[in-house]
């Protein structure tokens, strides 16, 4: 036994030359990226020192990470309903539900954008209306704010809030419901005592998804905050392309990559990635 | 827990199931002592599962009524019933450990600490997996995780406990043993069992009574003995050990194998039926033989290899031999 699980497991014979692809496309750039953000444009720790420095900077990083974490209780919140629904309706239901779901996923995010923009705008479709009807005298202010980066956001993560939770939900027994039900519990006791925690695998692995990709978020700050709502993305692509300071870039994107990664440790301190990921505990 | 519990008797009236069109259970009535062993025997799709559902509330009847101690509990929740059960498949907790899925039906009674964990040491002591109280349901065996199972549902001292094949993922060594410690556990603590299963010999050697089923309806009820020895039509003959069926005078009777007497020679005067032997297998504690009579009807003899020294050989011809009360005339369909 100790022998076989010291010696290579085939697997890895397969996927060596993806991985060696992988490796130096996708360290290499990111070895560099590093690399830039502790030499550019002198070398030292400038770049980083930056941040207390500069209030601006700061209030960025803040406010990417305020909006990631709004985006990320919504989404996973309204996705953990979604899967719910999806998983204990019947199946011809279940289709319909999945297929909006992707057909939402293939929509490219500037489509998506852009109809938020039509609908929630000042001269949108929702504001138009309530004005018609008198319900309002002004516009209400949906877009060009930090509340419209939000809608956008929910709206673009939902689904991939979604699908980590349904294949948790999926995975349990439903005999395992109906016993707690048989041993005297209520809908909640159930719900607190079973099925979160069974579900909680799939919560966190949504939670982590939702997270991080929100992070990297570009477009949908960039037209539904109207420039006043400046994340962290947007930011960098500004000194990437028009002030041309590539170490300040480097050090957020870098700054970024060290948060994403921190996140992925303090949760294998609480749980095993791999069950995260729909791996097996043993 | 100990003291014999005052209710537990059941009375199934008329009870029907119907999905869409499809009748899984049609009209259904049985009555269910207190303390009693019942076990409903049936083929896979018969309505044994579709019928314990409806009892622990998980399904509604169709038609008909359920009442426990002739009060109905038809429009009562699964979760008010306090039915104890115990499910196909077992359905323990995976992310509790053995101690917290037997004591979870009083936590969630919010029962005081120290009464749940007395009670979940007797539960422990009753299945003997004291040593196992601290481990997770994935690091049981099939038949440590059956004796969870039982324990769990019997914690909260139910007046009926209703298992669904509870023995089926387990090895037929195993099932033997878990048999024997459900009959030691069912006779120690008094409670009602109804207990489905689609194998015969587990309801022979379990059961106080046997309920047969068929195509969603009820065959037959009586005790092992009775269905054995007095069964009503070829179903449950065939259904419930081994039978030949003779045909005599336009009647059909049922011959068990091991009622037969074989003897090798023609011609001898009280012979009923004789003709050649045409296969034999050895089980160890018997023999089965084959008879092809003369009539083209092949006919199963078990024969009690220790105590009929005369060897009998394949080809032989023989004399077949059966007292009258021997074969059991059996209702036509
Ligand atoms: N929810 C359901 N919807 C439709 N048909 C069902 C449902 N549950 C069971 N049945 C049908 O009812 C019949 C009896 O099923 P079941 O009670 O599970 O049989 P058993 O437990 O004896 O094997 C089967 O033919 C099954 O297909
Ligand atoms: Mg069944």
């Amino acid at each position: 036994m100790q022998t076989f699980n010291r010696s290579i497991h085939p697997g890895w014979l397969i996927i060596a030359p993806l991985l060696v692809l992988v490796v130096t496309l996708y360290l290499g750039p990111i070895m560099n990226i590093l690399w830039l953000s502790f030499t550019d444009p002198e070398p030292g720790l400038g770049n980083y020192a930056k941040l207390g420095e500069s209030d601006a900077l700061l209030r960025i990083v803040w406010t990417t990470v305020r909006i990631c974490i709004v985006t990320t209780l919504f989404s996973v919140g309204l996705g953990y309903s979604i899967a719910y629904a999806m998983v204990h309706c019947d199946q011809r239901q279940k289709n319909y539900m999945l297929t909006l779901l992707l057909v939402s996923f293939w929509i490219s995010i500037l489509v998506r954008t852009f109809s938020w923009l039509m609908l929630l705008g000042r001269k949108g479709l929702v504001n138009g209306t309530l004005e018609n009807i008198g319900l309002i005298a002004e516009p209400i202010a949906f877009m060009r704010n930090e509340l419209g980066v939000l809608i956008g956001m929910i709206h673009y993560m939902i689904p991939y809030a979604v699908l980590p939770l349904l294949v948790s939900m999926q995975s349990i027994d439903t005999r395992i419901m109906d016993a707690s039900r048989n041993l005297g519990a209520s809908g909640s006791q159930s719900f607190l005592r079973i099925y979160l925690p069974l579900t909680l695998p799939g919560l966190v692995a949504s939670t982590l998804l939702v997270f991080i990709l929100s992070l990297g978020f570009y477009v949908t700050p960039a037209v539904l905050g109207g420039g006043k709502v400046l994340m962290v993305a947007e930011y960098i692509s500004v000194q990437l392309l028009v002030t041309l300071k590539w170490g300040t870039a480097a050090m957020l994107a870098a700054l970024m990559l060290f948060g994403v990664l921190a996140m992925l440790w303090l949760m294998s301190k609480f749980m095993k990635l791999s069950t995260v990921f729909g791996g097996t505990t043993r | 827990m100990a003291e014999p519990l005052e209710i537990g008797s059941l009375q199934i009236r008329n009870v029907s199931k119907i999905f869409g069109t499809f009748k899984a259970v049609s009209d259904v009535s049985l009555n269910v002592q207190k303390g009693e062993f019942l076990t409903l025997l049936g083929p896979s799709g018969s309505g044994k599962t579709t019928l314990l559902m409806m009892l622990a509330g998980f399904l509604d009847v169709s038609e008909g009524d359920i009442a426990l101690d002739g009060a109905s509990i038809a429009g009562v929740p699964a979760e008010k019933r306090n039915f104890g059960m115990v499910f196909q498949g077992y359905a323990l907790f995976p992310h509790m450990n053995v101690r917290d899925n037997i004591g979870y039906a009083l936590s969630v009674r919010n029962r005081a600490v120290a009464e749940i964990e007395a009670c979940v040491d007797e539960m422990l002591d009753l299945v003997q997996l004291q040593q196992f109280a601290d481990r997770k349901p994935g690091q049981l065996s099939g038949g440590q995780q059956q004796r969870v199972a039982l324990a769990r549902a019997l914690c909260f001292a139910p007046p009926v406990l209703l298992l669904d094949e509870p023995l089926g993922a387990l090895d037929k060594k195993l099932r033997v043993e878990v048999q024997e410690q459900l009959k030691v556990i069912h006779r120690r603590i008094g409670t009602t069992f109804i207990y489905v299963t689609h194998d015969q010999e587990e309801a022979l050697s379990m059961s106080d009574r046997i309920v047969i089923m068929r195509d969603g309806a009820i065959e037959q009820v009586g005790t092992p003995k009775e269905l054995y020895e007095r069964p009503k039509n070829k179903f449950t003959a065939s259904f419930l050990g081994k039978s030949n069926f003779i045909h005599h005078n336009d009647k059909v009777y049922a011959l068990r194998p091991e009622k037969i007497d074989l003897i090798v020679g023609v011609d001898h005067q009280d012979a009923r039926m004789n003709g050649t032997v045409s296969s034999i297998t050895y089980f160890g504690s018997m023999q089965r033989v084959i008879v092809d009579t003369k009539e083209g009807q092949k006919i199963e003899i078990d024969i009690d290899v220790w105590r009929n020294a005369n060897e009998v050989k394949l080809g032989d011809a023989v004399d077949l031999l059966w007292a009258d009360e021997a074969a059991v005339e059996l209702q036509m369909g």
